[in-house]
């Protein structure tokens, strides 16, 4: 049943992308001010969103582990932060390229990205320690922590750095102002979908995974201890 | 709730009477300090006003790096002996134990501090002494903040491989926000400016309360695993 479940959003997410990308590289003029590199929205700003929902799947996952200490949410937590930062890191390369050549820059530290890769180091530091605690509940517990700190710490981040660094060059986002053409929206929003679609069917490959590393881990002890 | 603070006032003073016996850890945080002052030296080459610019960062840096020698090391320094189940079989609560391991690096890190800024400005011709007091404010805030993410990562941090590698990697990121509005704090009192720090102070308040409340409640989880 997963393993349908699996091949059935990775298949829709990756058509919704090829479809997607087609109608916007071939059916779709570039944007008005930027051209063509303009189009990179479709791939940057989906890729944050579905970053941060993965984010919050972990710290949801990493309360409920506290909670119960049913390894499963462990599971949760620690699939979700591997995908939320490959998402992160589509979202810092892809900012990386369109601010070279629009800003002429590769990097700056304004507010959003600093505050995105500040993120993406806090929980760089979470799939880090993982394989360093050798105790199962030890390293579920500790993780759990970890994400729960890093999630307390990045409402602050942005406002330290909204205060530090109010002469910010990244275009505002067009969620909050609206100022996405008509036209742009569909395919924005197949490009959100895709990627959580995408997104989720990864974080149940990984969720299998990490079972058949507890089974093993299990089958080992026992057989340790004969 | 009062036999709690007993017991974390009881392991302050275990903690600091431990290391004033010894004073390992504060020699070597404060001669790490020293160094890390000697080697700023090297790596600009400022005129004076420029140099006042970026004096409030510098000091941090200095501040943060010495310091988290000392708060990481809170809780592996029970770990010989088996000491750390000893404390944590004990009927003291799990939070007194944290809050007073928190009281003791707390303590120490601002030692470590107050021996480093007239050194800092010494070496650099920094005036410091005309805004000790709010400077003082500060570095009492932000340390607090120091130390209570410092030593809940030392309880986390006990049994993992590396942890002296890891340990930076953890807490450094975390620490970006109180350091951004501890660094400005200080860079705009020693310019010795007439500008609103409301804000800063207002970031490194919430991020005390934060992290101390959130500490505090986790550190059981911790402890019992």
């Amino acid at each position: 049943m997963r393993e349908k479940a699996i091949y059935i959003l990775g298949l829709l997410g990756t058509l919704l992308i090829v479809g997607n990308l087609y109608h916007i590289f071939l059916g779709m003029p570039g944007e008005a001010m930027q051209g063509q590199i303009g189009k990179m929205i479709f791939v940057h700003v989906p890729a944050a969103i579905a970053g941060f929902t993965f984010y919050g799947v972990a710290v949801i996952g990493s309360i409920g582990f506290l909670l119960t200490k049913d390894f499963k949410y462990d599971s949760l937590a620690v699939s979700s932060v591997e995908v939320a930062q490959v998402f992160a890191l589509i979202n810092l390369v892809t900012g990386s390229m369109w601010g070279h050549i629009i800003w002429g820059i590769w990097w700056t530290w304004d507010l959003r990205l600093t505050s995105q890769f500040m993120c993406f180091m806090l929980y760089l530091g979470y799939l880090l320690m993982r394989p360093a605690v050798a105790e199962a509940t030890q390293r579920a517990t500790m993780s759990a922590i970890l994400a729960i700190f890093a999630a307390a710490d990045i409402p602050l981040v942005i406002m330290a750095i909204r205060l530090h660094n109010v002469r910010t060059q990244h275009p505002a986002p067009v969620l909050e102002t609206g100022g996405l053409a008509p036209s742009w929206w569909p395919p924005f929003l197949i490009a959100i979908v895709a990627f959580w679609l995408i997104g989720t069917a990864l974080v149940l490959v990984r969720l299998r995974q990490e079972t058949v590393r507890r089974e093993i881990d299990s089958i080992r002890r026992e057989l340790h201890a004969i | 709730m009062k036999q709690g603070l007993a017991a974390a006032w009881l392991i302050a003073r275990k903690d600091l009477r431990t290391e004033f016996r010894t004073r390992d850890t504060i020699n070597a945080s404060v001669s790490f300090a020293l160094v890390v002052l000697m080697l700023f030296s090297f790596a600009f080459d400022l005129g004076r006003e420029e140099f006042y610019d970026i004096s409030g960062g510098l000091l941090w840096l200095v501040y943060t790096f010495a310091g988290a020698l000392i708060v990481n090391r809170s809780f592996v320094r029970e770990v010989p002996n088996d000491c750390i189940d000893i404390l944590i079989a004990s009927p003291m609560p799990a939070w007194a134990l944290f809050l007073g391991k928190v009281v003791a690096g707390f303590t120490l890190l601002m030692i470590v501090e107050l021996v480093s800024l007239p050194v800092f400005g010494l070496f650099n011709n920094i005036i410091w002494l005309p805004t000790f007091w709010p400077q003082l404010g500060v570095m009492l805030l932000a340390s607090w903040g120091i130390a209570v993410t410092g030593v809940a990562f030392s309880a986390i941090t006990v049994n993992v491989r590396l942890r002296e590698l890891m340990l930076p990697v953890l807490h450094y990121p975390l620490l970006v926000p109180l350091l951004i509005g501890a660094m400005q704090i200080s860079t705009v009192l020693l310019k010795g400016q007439a500008t609103d720090i409301f804000q800063e102070l207002r970031i490194v308040i919430v991020f005390d309360l934060i992290f101390t409340s959130l500490a505090l409640y986790l550190i059981e989880f911790i402890l019992v695993s």
